[in-house]
């Protein structure tokens, strides 16, 4: 009978009371559920960009002087770690979508998909640690007013 | 160390008593006649370390509050009725050990996503029997043997893995492009699905395969890998989802050529 364990934090449960995650907890998937939440929103994020990008480059058609303008911009160093981040977002999309691929039709997909997930993530770090380097170098030339060579 | 032969001291007494630890669960509650949204509701439960987590539930309703309401039935992990989210994933609560979880901090237990909550950890599971009864589970087959219908091993083996589903709903709730889309057919029509369209015997294959070549049908799957994950029967839920995929796509199932001799036919 005198074997209950008093947890340490046996008051906690009163502070723990009421609805502290109102809707729910959530759902605690594992590697293929935050590849594909990765894969969403470097999805969406890109096709915004996209949008974007069709414009600006619909503009020389307008007029060359505008889209010179419009285009400079990119120059900034605030467009430069928006350009990091799209590089990265790419980069993941790309990787993560052969990883899909291979699911989908590859015999044994399925059941590497978990080894897969962390060998997109290896090749992707490779990837943004030949990129970024370079593009800071850019972004911090482009800070001190130099124009990069 | 039959006997003890220990000299004064209490070590002779009767058995050491198993440990028992106080464990927190936090259940999200809902009563539909008086409540207006769920709520978290704490109880403090003496457990062993072999105790599952519907041992705790029990607990609760026999002990503390007999107002707790889940579904079970058999508590061995057959009949599926006990399926429910246990600290962010669905597991059965009559195959979750409470040694398997951190009982340093309390757990946390509720209904499965994506289904009406009626009660509790009840949810209406009539659309997820609708979906399933959607795909015809049942053998298809235009002859009538007068024995029974012949199958080689290597295409018994074919679909084995599918024919394990207990139908508790672990894995459709588990799917998050169900919980958007009630519409999804979900992981649990389609591995059952897979078990006929899979099976040498059926003649209902093309059916089924056009059931599910529908945009709420197979390719609504993301391959999240959620359903695999939570499958308590350990069935590779999103492999078979695939291969539907790549039946759809070939136009008909890979399966096995018998190896057995020619079948007796009737005289």
């Amino acid at each position: 009978m005198s074997s209950q364990v008093v947890r340490p934090g046996a008051e906690a449960a009163e502070r723990i009371r009421g609805p502290r995650r109102p809707a729910g907890t959530l759902y605690r998937g594992r590697e293929g559920m935050w590849s594909w939440v990765l894969h969403r929103i470097t999805g969406v994020a890109i096709f915004f960009f996209l949008l974007v990008h069709i414009l600006d480059t619909a503009l020389v058609r307008i007029s060359p002087d505008a889209y010179n303008a419009v285009i400079g911009t990119y120059k900034q160093p605030i467009m430069g770690l928006g350009e990091a981040a799209l590089v990265g977002a790419i980069g993941l999309h790309a990787l993560n979508g052969l990883r899909i691929i291979l699911i989908d039709f590859w015999k044994l997909g399925p059941r590497w998909q978990r080894v897969m997930y962390w060998i997109v993530l290896v090749l992707w770090v490779i990837l943004l640690a030949g990129f970024l380097p370079r593009q800071f170098v850019n972004i911090a030339l482009e800070f001190q007013g130099m124009p990069n060579a | 160390m039959a006997t003890a032969v220990a000299e004064g001291s209490s070590a002779a007494q009767a058995p050491a008593p198993i440990q028992a630890f106080t464990v927190t669960l936090i259940i999200r509650r809902f009563d539909p006649e008086k409540d207006a949204e769920p709520y978290w509701q704490d109880f403090d439960v003496e457990l062993y370390a072999t105790d599952r987590v519907l041992d705790a539930l029990h607990k609760i309703k026999w002990e503390q509050d007999g107002s707790l309401s889940f579904r079970r039935s058999c508590a061995h992990g057959v009949c599926g009725s006990d399926a429910m989210r246990i600290n962010g994933r669905n597991r059965l609560a009559c195959k979750t050990l409470i040694k398997d979880l951190d009982i340093s901090k309390p757990i946390y237990v509720e209904a499965i996503k994506g289904l009406p909550l009626e009660k509790d950890l009840i949810v209406d599971m009539e659309p997820f029997f609708e979906s399933y009864r959607e795909i015809q589970p049942f053998l298809i087959a235009s002859d009538k043997p007068e024995k029974e219908r012949i199958q080689s091993a290597a295409q018994r083996e074919r679909f084995d893995d599918t024919t394990k589903c207990i139908l508790c709903a672990a894995c459709t709730s588990s799917c998050p492009v169900f919980w958007t889309d009630g519409q999804y057919f979900g992981p649990a029509a389609i591995v059952n699905a897979h078990r006929f369209i899979f099976d040498s015997r059926d003649e209902g294959a093309q059916v089924r395969l056009d059931i599910l070549n529908d945009k709420e049908g197979v390719w609504r799957c993301r391959t999240t890998f959620n359903c695999t994950e939570a499958c308590p029967r350990g069935i590779q839920v999103t492999k078979a989802i695939a291969e539907v995929k790549n039946a759809i796509m070939r136009g008909s199932a890979d399966i096995p050529v018998s190896d057995l001799a020619p079948t007796p036919q009737r005289a």
